[in-house]
């Protein structure tokens, strides 16, 4: 009996072994052109705003009004030294471009960052443990998404004062429901799961099951949700820097510059149109990369 | 039977909510410093005179009773005085809110016309390098929000090109003798085509930021439920009986594939709508979204309170709609 047994047994080994293995979830990332093209613009506006002062051409600030609204390199009447132009005070528009980089990716990294914590700890808990919980938080969801987003968030800078820290708080008042609504749908199917009903019958208490099972297999939704909100965050700090209720004027960001190049779009469009590059291209990057990550770490996202 | 249950229920859910947006706007305008009085009064001003200020907006009684004194008046509709325009709330947001609707269903209706355009086009053109050219860039066209591609736009057709006016919704020297508030509903039906055509053109620029991503949304969905619906049986008879392409396309697939894309709209009508409020601060259109902006910065409580709730009630009853309509259309929803 064991003989014929082991002939059937035998030749399965060497097919198993010359199969291809299943490339891992960084290989796999790294062979997706999109995700390699918008992560690595990603880390080229990082090292631009870590290494702004050694960077930039010209000091961000420094205004002159005998080179104010000199056009970009290329057209008339341009100025060597300016490559992008000045703006209506005479100030470098590339320089002020590269210190923009600084603002958009502090809201960008720290907005969305914090949104998702808060968001994906009320998803968590309302996903799991249902009932009142549940109704409450998904009650407060459905409160806030009466609200128009833009509209919330120029109220609650309005109310918090102009800043970073009151847009920072404000793009976390608003967003922690995207994460929430995915992750507590996530999780009330996770506690669904045989895992989690065999980890409550060994005996396992709520927070373990809560952060050592159901959290693990809910991070890679959050981990793309994640980089798509970055984008988001870095258009809703244009946005408030755009109607004057970010930081102060002094200090450059792209939604700055898009409000002063939108008032004298007539006279200097570059103004206008560097910062409006340099955000499009941040938003597309950080979607892309977004979308990468999603259809790499979670095959069901791959819709 | 059902479908009145459901109807009820979701009215009663969204009276619960529009109390607690009511509740959450009440309450961050008053725990917070800086009031509307300090934003009017001139430097200088006694103590008395700010009092007197306060007492004749109501804003010295306790915060309950302001919250009770303004949730009676909405519920008899009245909203108050606007503090800065000194009209009634409810005055300034009727004289408002015509400019908002047209331009939001103008957009809408252009984001279903250009994006249904182009996913049957791409559905035609599947497996070909113009197929993978759509996808290409509708992937990117996901990725721009309404506030960059009205400003894109500004470039090209109020700067490179310029053809399109930049600001407002009419000229002024047109806006003359009009009836009502609905001024492109209103030029057209009394076939004043000339005055119709420059509020087109004064709109072109805000209605194209606000339709293009709600457009590259539908390009996605729709061209995905197109190419499965083209897979199917009833399109391979018909294709049998040898009905052409587009036939196929339009009359067999466009019919069974149409529902997920329809409730995906409405959904993202309410981002539209949501989209005005910044780009019309952008081409400085005479809505209710520029005038939120300028309400929230001048602190104008009454004001504020009553865009919100508008805001809030539109969300909710479009929410309604798209529920309704996908059920009616959906003949196992309707009876689930």
């Amino acid at each position: 009996m064991n003989a014929p047994l082991a002939l059937k047994v035998a030749p399965a080994p060497p097919t198993t072994e010359s199969a291809p293995q299943p490339p891992t979830i960084v290989e796999r990332l790294l062979r997706d052109r999109k995700v390699l093209v918008a992560g690595g613009f990603i880390v080229f506006l990082i090292i631009l705003a870590l290494a702004a002062p050694w960077i930039a051409p010209k000091d961000p600030l420094a205004q002159n009004l005998l080179t104010a609204t000199v056009p970009p390199v290329g057209f008339a009447d341009a100025e060597p030294g300016y490559l992008l132009g000045t703006d209506g005070l005479g100030r470098d528009v590339l320089s002020r471009v590269i210190y923009g980089t600084r603002v958009s990716l502090t809201v960008a990294f720290v907005a969305a960052g914090l949104a998702c914590l808060i968001g994906s700890l009320l998803g968590l808990f309302a996903g799991f443990f249902g009932g009142i919980t549940n109704a409450v938080i998904s009650w407060l969801v459905d409160v806030w998404m009466a609200f128009p987003p833009v509209l919330l968030s120029i109220l609650l800078v309005a109310i918090l004062g102009t800043g970073l820290h009151s847009v920072i708080a404000a793009i976390v008042v608003i967003d922690w429901t995207r994460f929430c609504r995915v992750v507590r749908t996530e999780a009330m199917a996770q506690a669904q799961m045989d895992y989690v009903v065999a980890a409550r019958t060994i005996g396992f208490s709520r927070p373990a099951i809560l952060f050592r099972e159901i959290f693990p297999n809910v991070v890679p939704v959050l981990i793309a949700l994640l980089t798509l909100e970055m984008g988001i965050a870095v258009v809703v700090e244009a946005i408030l820097s755009f109607v004057g209720l970010s930081v102060s004027s002094d200090t450059p960001t792209w939604g700055g510059m898009i409000a002063e190049g939108r008032q004298i779009v007539h006279e200097a469009w570059w103004v206008l149109a560097a910062p409006l590059v340099a955000l499009f291209a941040t938003v597309v990057a950080f979607n892309q990369l977004g979308d990468g990550l999603a259809r790499s770490l979670d095959p069901v996202l791959r819709r | 039977m059902l479908l009145v249950t459901v109807v009820v229920n979701r009215l009663a859910m969204a009276l619960i909510t529009l109390a607690g947006v009511a509740v959450v706007v009440f309450v961050l305008l008053r725990v917070v410093p800086g009031d509307p009085i300090s934003m009017m009064i001139s430097p200088g001003a006694s103590p008395s005179d700010i009092l007197a200020l306060k007492a004749h907006y109501g804003l010295d009684a306790p915060l309950l009773t302001q919250f009770w004194i303004w949730i009676k008046g909405v519920a008899t509709g009245d909203f108050g005085t606007s503090i800065t325009l000194h009209l009634y709330v409810t005055e300034v947001l009727a004289s408002r809110l015509p400019a908002t609707l047209e331009l939001a269903v103008l957009a809408l209706v252009v984001a279903i016309g250009f994006g249904g355009g182009i996913a049957i086009a791409g559905t035609l053109m599947r497996r070909t390098v113009g197929e993978t050219a759509i996808d290409g860039l509708n992937s990117i066209m996901l990725a721009v929000p309404d506030f960059i591609w009205a400003l894109a736009l500004v470039l090209v057709f109020a700067v490179a090109l310029p053809i399109l006016p930049l600001t407002g919704r009419i000229d002024p020297d047109l806006a003359q003798g009009f009836h009502s508030r609905f001024y492109l509903i209103e030029s057209i039906l009394t076939g004043r085509f000339a005055v119709a055509g420059n509020i087109v053109q004064h709109m072109a620029m805000p209605t194209l930021a606000l339709a293009l991503p709600l457009a590259a949304v539908i390009v996605r969905l729709l061209k995905q439920s197109l190419k499965e619906a083209m897979l199917q049986d009833y399109v391979l008879l018909a294709r049998i009986k040898g009905f052409g392409e587009l036939r196929l396309v339009l009359q067999e697939a466009l019919r069974n594939a149409i529902g997920p894309t329809l409730s995906l709209t409405g959904v993202q009508f309410t981002f539209l709508l949501g989209g005005t409020v910044i780009v019309e601060r952008i081409f400085s259109y005479p809505g209710i979204g520029n005038l939120a902006i300028d309400a929230v910065i001048n602190r104008d409580f009454p004001l504020i309170q009553g865009l919100v709730l508008l805001f809030g009630l539109i969300f909710i009853l479009i929410n309604i709609g798209v529920d309704l309509t996908v059920a009616t259309l959906n003949p196992r929803l309707r009876h689930g």
